[in-house]
Formats: structure tokens, C-alpha cells, sequence
């Protein structure tokens, strides 16, 4: 099935001066929205039912990954993603039948055939960078490609993406800092879900906001409301289009709320309060979003909810195909340790 | 080409490696000004560019580096001594030894992190560590240790064009102490090759770094005496020549191996194991190691220092004791 | 009198140069000032004075580099005078092959693993490559005195042994302990390969003829020899004595005639001297099942063609029955290597060392030849080659020597 034809309608390419984006734009973010977060829920499902051992997504923060993915240029600009990303990978080009691969371990699972726990996500051709459990090591890999294309010429810009727990760690801080040295092209895109596992924001760091950070290295930065897909991608794009002209770095928090537990093994109720949940429940960025685009006269529903089916049926496509691909063998475990020439 | 000391022998396969692959760069701390071992002297006026200081953060020099060999560069990233190059051990661990193995191949990194290492020079605790332990046990990283200057700079351009990411340790006592004439001299270029560097059928000596200049003292001394050494150069501690290690084991039946690094779980303890397990029928006396003692390397007043390292007089004397077994 | 010595200046420095005199002799001398200023490899720096008093002699001067240790002035206290107490020696310069401490090393051991416990009796302690030996062999381990700690039987012992003993070794061995992975950590799958187990001997002539390659400088030659009339002399001679005879004893003669004549080859090249020997033990190359075997026949001067025929005949039986005695295949001084046996035409031997010279005896050859007066006739040819070791011989020499050999080969004597 042809993923990419949601609908039969032709969406015009011309920018909406409200948006700041298409029609065609604004598709493809309910688009990719929708689909990650189908994607994590039928995963969920499936780990709920014994299929898939660990599950961990990154539901509520869709708008914010959609809306900082869709402003970077797909094939040139490299993406250091982390866990909870899969909505960017989605925009990246990753396909449902890859992310359903992914939480199986299957064996020709592109992302680490196997090796890794799933979301940890790499596709090289996609220039989607390779990342460990370890966070935030990942923000000095992406500075240290932003470096290699400088030396090489090439002119592109880096987003590494993290939660507000990783900036508690040094790498976050050595790579912030060798960034704003050398004015490299880096955004790093920090999605501040309220909780690191259980603990909450005041717990990890003593300012109220991340970009407060990037003062410390005198480096731009911003704070979004990071369910908000639109405002993301209208505080990305400049950001982007900047660093790319040479701009430097930027340091973007995007305000976002984690909807789900922190993974399939975690139990929230331990520490949040139902309350929280319905409160936030209705600040879904995808409900938001269609709510918008709706009340805007942007789409009529019965569009969206042609798109809603679409996805559906991309989705149980790659769950039963997923499902049907072969396991790696056992001695599959002991090849590619070493890269021979 | 004249005599050159270790130190310029890693400078000159710097110089050719940035020469031959523009894709080649070093970045490390006072790397500009040429290092505080004055390894990268000259480099950054010959290379614009491509010789870059960086801050002192070891972890982001590594992980630098790794995002750049991963875009496609060959960085050359310099730690100033090793004993620092812990703060990066989760970068080396968790990120680039696993990199082309959880990517299964679409992924490599084709980096070299070249550091100082070992005790002599009075450094203490902090500039006078061998790390070797820790980074040889890891699959998807390479180790090498050299001892001649000819195999400091085969080896070094044997790392850079290497697809794997390799720690390069240079014993930084031998920099300026250990000179050799190149033209003729052995030069390894395959790391993971072991050389034998004296021949003698009596027992073997396993040693890499200073202590194989010590063992070579030692033998020749022995020698004197009626017994006949073979010495082990091991070159490479990952992957390790085992073929070599365990014919020059077979051939002699006694074995000792050599190391600063700490007794307990140190390499030797590794090359030991191997060697009880394939050449067992071949041993005439236990498998002995002569390492340091195991208090934290390396306490720094000269007489406490001289305590902990192994040299040829002890070397000589156990090597005594192993072939009157 | 204090003595001001070259400061270490850093990690990994050896020595240092006196740049420039700030305080000259005479000059008094506060603590702490600066006496001079000192240039290294890795730092320019000035020598605060470890003393108070008055500058006296300078033993550095100027531009001049000392190494580290080394005395550069001394400082006289007040009320001495400069010259009093004569200046300490430096200590020896920093070769490459010096200990890296600067102290003595400390007899303390340094921590390796225990000690072997040496209690009492250790006659019957085999190690596992004792036990090998000696189920290779069927040896009565009994049998052997043990030169090890407490009377240990070591592997030398059961070498020696065998030697003595000639036990030839089984064709087939048990499989060699290593396992077969190509790499640590790989599947194990079928080697390519089978590990073929090595008899004492095959390993000591590993190790001997690697040493010899590796230790010494060997040239070689070669010269065509004439032999028709020496192979009528041997057929005349066999009949005579009533044996079959080979053409080995009669080279073996003619080799020591020429020897006498020059005598540097037959001389062996070890510890250190070339000692000629006055008497030809001539070492003969056997093919003996186990290996290269080269037994010797002692003062082969002093035989006849028919005491050399019986005593090769003997030694090259012997060795191929593997009952040779130690003395048999000791204190060579020429080896000869009669590789014509193999159908050969040249042979470049290695050296037996510490031997100076190996000769081989090729392929006798019926061939047309260039004779006198430019006239073609066939004749048996035969090729003698020699490896020598070149810092002992020249090739002047050893071209002498073979001219000669080829003269008593080619115009023999009767017998």
C-alpha cells in the first residue's frame, strides 16, 4: 500500500499566512501524528499481550517531534534522535512496517536487527544517527557531525533531541558548550515532558526552563509549546534556516506532557495523580490539532477521518506483516563486531 | 632516514596520515600548540584547519569524534593522559564499540583515540596509569601498544586507516628515552600481529610498552648466564595474536608475562588464561606474571614508584626462578 | 660545599642546557635567587638557588647541555673558600637501556604469582608436558634423573633423554589441545586444517635452523666437478674390497685433504670465536624418519676410504633406526649433505651452526662438456655447493677451498 496517498484531494502547496505552512504541509504533520500515535497504541497492545517484551513511546509529545522534523530539510539535515522519538523517525521516512519491525526485534529490523531494545532507532541512509540507552551522548555525536561537515563543506544543520533529564548530564553541557565554541549548526531540541521516569522537572534542574540553560553559553534559545505542532515548527523553521546560514546553535525546549507511563515495565500511578492525567488528557496535541485545523475550515472531517481509516489500515498492515517476518537466529548475535574492510 | 625517538615517530605518521586522507583531522587538548608532549608540534600551521583544541571535556572529545567518524571523517582524537580517559569510558563503552555491531554493519567509525599511558616520569596516581584492562575487554574496540619507534608510526597508520575504532596507547617514559634507526627496522602495519623479538628456547617473555625494553634487557643478561629467552612484542592487545602467544609457549614451556598494569585482573591475567588453556600439555612450569602490586598506580615519590614498576632486575630474577623450576 | 645539580624538568626529560650564567663566580648568593637559566625540550625556565652563600666554581658552561643529575656549580657558604672539596662525578648519562627509576631499584619483589613452593621432593611432580612426552614416547619417567627444583623431571630432561634413547616418535599423534576457532569468540566450525604434532626433534630443528638463518650471515657458491675418473676409482676400489661402495666416502676424503689445506673451514663460530679444530668431525645429513638428523663421524681424517665407507655406512644405518648416542651427534666441525641422493642439481644448505661451512655432494649428471683442445666429450658432472658463514670466511676463501676439493675429487688418488 502506498503510504503517502492519504487522500484523494490534491492539498495546495501555497503557504497560509495564518500557518505559515500548507495545506499539504498541515496533512502530512495530522498525518504523521496520527500514525505514531496509532502505531504506539497498537504496540502497547501487543506488548500487553505478551508479543512485544518492552514498549516505551513517546505519546503527547507527537506535536513537538512532528513540528521540529518537518522543519528540517529530510535527506541533508541529520537527525540524533532519542527514544520517545518515533514520530520524527516516522517524518524522516521511517515506515510502520520498519517501527513495527523495531518493537519485535525482528531480525531484519533496519534500526538494530535485533540488537537493540526497540526505539533505538538508526537508518544511516536517512541520516537518523545510531543511539545507546544512554542519553544524551547523542548530543555530542550530533556536534561532532555538524564538525565533520564543516570541514568537509558541506552545509547542513544537526538536530539532537533529548528529554529535560538528559541536560542534567555532563555531555548535554560539554556538547552545548562546544557548540556555542564553534557556532556549529546544531538545534538541540529538548522535549520537556514534566518527568524524568518519576521524577519531576524541579527534582532535575534548579532553573524553571531548560533554555534557561543556554545563557550559560551564551546561545540563542527559545521555549514552545510544545503541543502545539504548528508553533513548534513556526519556532524551528527560523531557528534552522539560521544555523544553517551560520547562525550557531539553538537551544529550543518544547513544552510537552507525557501521556502514557514512562514505558511499558513503569507503573505511574505510583507517582502521578489521575488528576493530572485528565487535565492533560485534554490538551492532546493531536486533538488540539484537529480541533484547529477544523474550527479554521482548513479541512472538512470527513478528510480527516479518511486519513484516521488510512492510518488504521496502515497500521494493522504492518502489525500482521511485522508479526509474520522472521526472528534472528541465535549465532546471528556474533557477526559485525568488528567492521572488515 | 636518522634515528628517531618514539615521540617523533608518532609525529610522523600524524603528519602522513593527515597528508594522505583529507579526511583526516586531530582534535584534543592543546593539540594547536602541539601538546603538551609536543606530539603535534608543527601540525596545525601545516594543516589549517584540521588540528582543533578543544575544551577540556574528554567525554565530548571522544563523543566528538564519534559523530564525526560516523558522518564520515577520520578523526584522530588525542586524550592527554590516559589516566583522563575515563571520563569518556561511556562514550568508548556504551557508544563506539557498539556502534557498528547494534547497526550491524550500516554503521562504523573509523577513529583512533591516541593517549599517553604508564608510570617512570614521578606522575602519581593521575598521569601514570596503564588502562589496557578496561578497554582490551571490550568487543568492537581495537588496543595497541607498541614498543619501537618503526611500529609506533606503522601501527598509528594502521589505526587511521582501521574502520573500527582503536585506542592507541603510547608508553609516554619511552618518548624520548626509546630511539631507533627506521630505514630497515621492523615495522608492523596489521594490527592484531604480535613479533617475536628474541629468540631462545628456555622460556618466553610476554611484554608490551616499556617493559619489553626491560625484558629485552633482561634476556640479554640471562643470556650471559646460559638462558635463552624468547621475547613476545606483543603490539596488539585486541585482537591479540594468539597463534604467536601460544607458539613461543609451546616451544619453551615456561612462560612469564610482563605488565605495569596491576596484578589482578589486569591483561596478563587474559594471555595466562590462554595460554593454560591451549598449550596446557605443553607447560613445564605454572604460567607466572610479574606485574605491579595492587595498590592504585602509581604512588608518586620516586622511591615508592620504583617499588610498584617492574624492570629488567626483577624481570631477570623471576625469569631465574622460572627456569630452575 | 653544596653542589647545584641539572634539575629534572618534567616527565620524560633527560637533560638540559645552561642557556646563560646569571650570577658569576665570586657573586653572593641569596636563597631562592636565580643562578642561571636552563633550556629543555619542554620548558625555558630559571634554577632558583637551593643555597645561600657565594658563587663558586661553574662546571656547565654557557650554551653547554648536561644531562639531568649532572653538577653545575657550587655554592660557597661564607668563610670557605671555592675548591675545597672536589666536584662529584655525574651520574652515568641516560642511555636508552637505563632503569626508568632514578633511585635503585628496590629489591622488593613487586606482586606476581606465588612462588612455587619448593617442598622437598619433587622427583615424581610431572608437569603436563612431561606427561606428553612421555606418552608419546612410552617412557618410564622413572627412568629419568630430574635436573629441576627438587629433583624435578623437566621437559630438557625427557628431551636429553630421548635423545640419548633415540625413541622415534609415532606417526600418528594425539590432536594438538587447541581448540580449532579461527577467532576467540567465533562458532566452532571445522578447521581447514589438522594441527600435526611435533616430535622433540622436528622442534629443535626448527629452532636450530631458524637461529642459524636468522643469526648468520651465509653465502654460497657453487663449482662443477668432474667426476668420471673418481666413479672408475670407485667402481675399481668396490671390486677390490669386494662391496658395493657409493661415492660418499670418497668425496668424504677428498674433503678432508682439502681441509688440510684450508683449514678455516673446518672451525665453528661460537660464544664469541671462530676456533679452527685440528680434527675433521664430519657431520653427515640423514634423512631419518623423524627428521634432518646429523650425526657426526669423529676424526674422519684418519680413516681410509674403507674405514669411511664402514663408519658411514654404520652412522647413516643408525640414524634411521633412530639408535644414536648423544656423542654421535655432537662436535661437528663440517657438515656434508650428499643431496645428489634426491636427484638434486644444487642445493643451497643452511648453515649447521656454529659450523662455518656445509658442503653438498649433487646429482651425478652425464653431460657434454668443453675439454681440451675444445673438444666436446660426455662426461659425469657433478655440482659441490657450499654455504659459509661470512664473517668468518670470504668468499676468496671459500672459492680457494672449493678449487681445491674439486682437484682431489677430479684427480684421486688410489685409495
Amino acid at each position: 500500500m502506498a503510504t503517502r496517498e492519504r487522500t484523494r484531494k490534491a492539498r495546495s502547496r501555497e503557504q497560509r499566512h495564518d500557518y505559515l505552512l500548507s495545506e499539504a504541509q498541515l496533512e502530512e504533520m495530522y498525518y504523521y501524528m496520527l500514525l505514531a500515535r496509532r502505531l504506539s497504541e497498537r504496540m502497547l497492545i501487543l506488548n500487553r499481550q505478551g508479543r512485544a517484551p518492552f514498549v516505551i513511546a513517546g505519546a503527547g509529545q507527537e506535536a513537538a517531534q512532528v513540528g521540529a522534523a518537518m522543519a528540517l530539510e529530510r535527506g541533508t539535515d541529520f537527525l540524533a534522535p532519542y527514544y520517545r522519538d518515533l514520530a520524527m523517525n516516522l517524518v524522516f521516512g521511517m515506515t510502520a512496517r520498519e517501527a513495527m519491525l523495531n518493537v519485535l526485534g525482528k531480525r531484519d529490523d533496519p534500526n538494530s536487527y535485533g540488537r537493540q531494545m526497540p526505539a533505538h532507532w538508526s537508518s544511516p541512509s536517512r541520516r537518523i544517527v545510531t543511539q545507546s540507552s544512554v542519553v544524551a551522548t547523542q548530543l555530542v555525536h550530533a556536534v561532532g557531525i555538524a564538525l565533520g561537515a564543516r570541514l568537509r563543506g558541506e552545509q547542513l544543520v544537526v538536530m539532537a533531541c533529548c528529554g529535560e533529564g538528559a541536560t542534567s548530564r555532563g555531555d548535554f553541557h560539554e556538547a552545548l558548550n562546544f557548540a556555542a565554541i564553534h557556532r556549529l549548526p546544531v538545534i538541540f531540541f529538548v522535549e520537556n515532558n514534566g518527568y524524568a521516569i518519576s521524577e519531576r522537572t524541579e527534582k532535575e534542574m534548579p532553573v524553571p526552563h531548560v533554555a534557561d540553560r543556554a545563557r550559560a553559553y551564551d546561545m540563542q534559545a527559545a521555549v514552545v509549546d510544545g503541543m502545539d505542532c504548528v508553533a513548534v515548527y513556526q519556532t524551528v523553521k527560523p531557528a534552522v534556516d539560521q544555523a544553517r546560514r551560520g547562525g550557531g546553535p539553538w537551544l529550543i525546549e518544547a513544552k510537552c506532557y507525557r501521556l502514557w507511563a514512562h514505558s511499558s515495565e513503569d507503573d505511574d500511578s505510583r507517582y502521578r495523580p489521575r488528576k493530572e492525567l485528565e487535565e492533560w488528557a485534554k490538551k492532546d496535541p493531536i486533538t488540539v490539532f484537529r480541533e484547529r485545523v477544523l474550527a479554521d475550515g482548513i479541512f472538512p472531517r470527513e478528510d480527516l477521518e479518511e486519513i484516521e481509516a488510512h492510518v488504521q489500515e496502515e497500521v494493522r498492515d504492518a502489525v500482521e506483516w511485522a508479526l509474520a517476518q522472521p526472528d534472528p537466529a541465535p549465532e546471528d548475535a556474533l557477526t559485525h563486531v568488528y567492521k572488515e574492510r | 632516514m636518522a634515528e628517531v625517538s618514539v615521540l617523533e615517530a608518532v609525529r610522523l605518521a600524524l603528519d602522513e596520515a593527515l597528508a594522505r586522507d583529507e579526511r583526516t583531522f586531530i582534535l584534543g587538548e592543546d593539540v594547536e600548540a602541539g601538546g603538551v608532549f609536543r606530539a603535534t608540534e608543527g601540525l596545525a600551521a601545516k594543516y589549517p584547519g584540521r588540528v582543533i583544541d578543544t575544551p577540556l571535556a574528554e567525554s565530548s572529545i571522544v563523543g566528538i569524534a564519534i559523530g564525526a567518524a560516523h558522518y564520515g571523517m577520520r578523526p584522530i582524537a588525542e586524550i592527554q593522559f590516559a589516566d583522563f580517559i575515563h571520563a569518556a569510558f561511556d562514550q568508548l563503552c556504551s557508544e563506539a564499540s557498539r556502534w557498528c555491531y547494534r547497526t550491524r554493519g550500516d554503521a562504523w567509525l573509523p577513529l583512533v583515540v591516541r593517549t599517553p599511558w604508564g608510570g617512570g616520569v614521578h606522575g602519581g596516581q593521575h598521569h601514570s596509569q596503564s588502562i589496557e584492562a578496561y578497554y582490551a575487554h571490550m568487543p568492537g574496540l581495537k588496543v595497541v601498544a607498541p614498543s619501537f619507534p618503526a611500529d609506533y608510526r606503522s601501527l598509528l597508520l594502521a589505526a587511521v586507516e582501521d574502520p573500527n575504532p582503536v585506542i592507541f596507547l603510547e608508553h609516554k617514559r619511552t618518548y624520548r628515552l626509546i630511539r631507533q634507526e627506521l630505514n630497515g627496522a621492523p615495522a608492523e602495519t596489521r594490527i592484531g600481529r604480535a613479533r617475536i623479538a628474541r629468540r631462545g628456547g628456555d622460556l618466553a617473555l610476554y611484554a608490551y610498552g616499556l617493559m619489553l625494553h626491560e625484558c629485552l634487557a633482561a634476556a640479554e643478561e640471562l643470556a650471559a648466564e646460559g638462558i635463552e629467552c624468547t621475547v613476545v612484542d606483543l603490539l596488539s592487545l585486541r585482537p591479540l595474536d594468539t597463534e604467536t602467544v601460544l607458539e613461543a609457549a609451546k616451544a619453551t614451556g615456561k612462560v612469564l608475562i610482563v605488565h605495569e598494569d596491576t596484578l589482578t585482573g589486569g591483561f596478563g591475567a587474559e594471555i595466562a588464561a590462554l595460554i593454560a588453556e591451549h598449550a596446557f600439555e605443553y607447560l613445564d612450569a605454572p604460567v607466572r606474571r610479574l606485574c605491579g602490586p595492587d595498590i592504585p598506580p602509581i604512588p608518586y615519590h620516586p622511591a615508592m614508584e620504583a617499588f610498584f614498576m617492574p624492570d629488567r632486575q626483577k624481570i631477570a630474577a623471576a625469569a631465574r626462578d622460572l627456569a630452575a623450576y | 660545599m653544596p653542589i647545584v645539580t641539572m634539575p629534572q624538568l618534567g616527565e620524560s626529560v633527560t637533560e638540559g642546557t645552561v642557556l646563560r650564567w646569571l650570577k658569576q663566580p665570586g657573586d653572593p648568593v641569596a636563597l631562592d635567587e636565580p643562578l642561571c637559566e636552563i633550556e629543555t625540550e619542554k620548558v625555558n625556565v630559571e634554577l632558583p638557588s637551593p643555597f645561600e652563600g657565594v658563587m663558586g666554581r661553574q662546571f656547565v658552561a654557557q650554551g653547554e647541555t648536561v644531562p639531568v643529575g649532572a653538577p653545575l656549580c657550587e655554592i660557597v657558604s661564607s668563610g670557605a673558600r671555592p675548591g675545597d672539596v672536589p666536584v662529584p662525578e655525574a651520574p652515568p648519562a641516560l642511555a636508552p637501556t637505563a632503569s626508568p627509576s632514578r633511585r635503585p631499584a628496590s629489591t622488593q619483589a613487586v606482586a606476581s604469582s606465588p612462588a612455587p613452593r619448593t617442598d622437598g621432593d619433587r622427583r615424581h611432580r610431572y608437569t603436563p608436558a612431561v606427561l606428553r612426552l612421555a606418552r608419546l614416547h612410552g617412557i618410564d619417567l622413572e627412568q629419568i634423573r630430574g635436573t629441576g627444583l627438587g629433583g624435578r623431571v623437566t621437559r630438557k630432561d625427557v628431551e636429553a633423554y630421548l635423545a640419548r634413547a633415540q625413541v622415534e616418535a609415532p606417526t600418528k599423534g594425539p590432536a594438538a589441545p587447541l581448540a580449532e576457532t579461527a577467532e576467540r569468540g567465533a562458532p566452532v566450525a571445522p578447521a581447514p586444517y589438522e594441527v600435526v604434532p611435533l616430535s622433540p626433534t622436528r622442534r629443535t630443528i626448527a629452532e636450530r635452523l631458524a637461529r642459524s638463518a636468522q643469526e648468520v650471515p651465509q653465502a654460497w657458491t657453487l663449482v662443477e666437478v668432474d667426476v668420471t675418473e673418481l666413479l672408475k676409482l670407485r667402481d675399481r676400489t668396490a671390486a677390490r674390497l669386494g662391496r658395493h661402495l657409493t661415492l660418499l666416502p670418497f668425496v668424504a676424503q677428498a674433503l678432508c685433504r682439502a681441509l688440510r689445506e684450508h683449514p678455516n673451514l673446518n672451525a665453528r663460530f661460537e660464544a664469541g670465536e671462530l676456533r679452527r679444530f685440528r680434527d675433521v668431525n664430519l657431520g653427515i645429513a640423514v634423512a631419518a624418519p623423524s627428521g634432518l638428523v646429523v650425526p657426526v663421524l669423529h676424526r674422519a681424517q684418519e680413516l681410509s676410504i674403507d674405514g669411511l665407507a664402514r663408519a658411514l655406512d654404520d652412522l647413516v644405518d643408525r640414524a634411521r633406526a633412530g639408535r644414536l648416542t648423544l656423542a654421535d651427534v655432537q662436535g661437528g666441525t663440517i657438515t656434508l649433505n650428499n643431496t645428489g641422493a634426491f636427484g638434486s642439481v644444487a642445493s643451497r644448505p643452511i648453515l649447521n651452526a656454529p659450523e662455518v661451512a656445509i658442503v653438498t655432494f649433487e646429482r651425478v649428471v652425464r653431460r657434454p662438456v668443453v675439454v681440451a683442445d675444445d673438444a666436446i666429450a660426455i662426461r659425469a658432472m657433478a655440482n659441490v655447493c657450499l654455504t659459509f658463514d661470512h664473517r668468518a670466511l670470504d668468499g676468496h676463501e671459500a672459492g680457494a677451498f672449493l678449487a681445491t676439493l674439486r682437484q682431489f675429487i677430479e684427480a684421486p688418488t688410489e685409495a
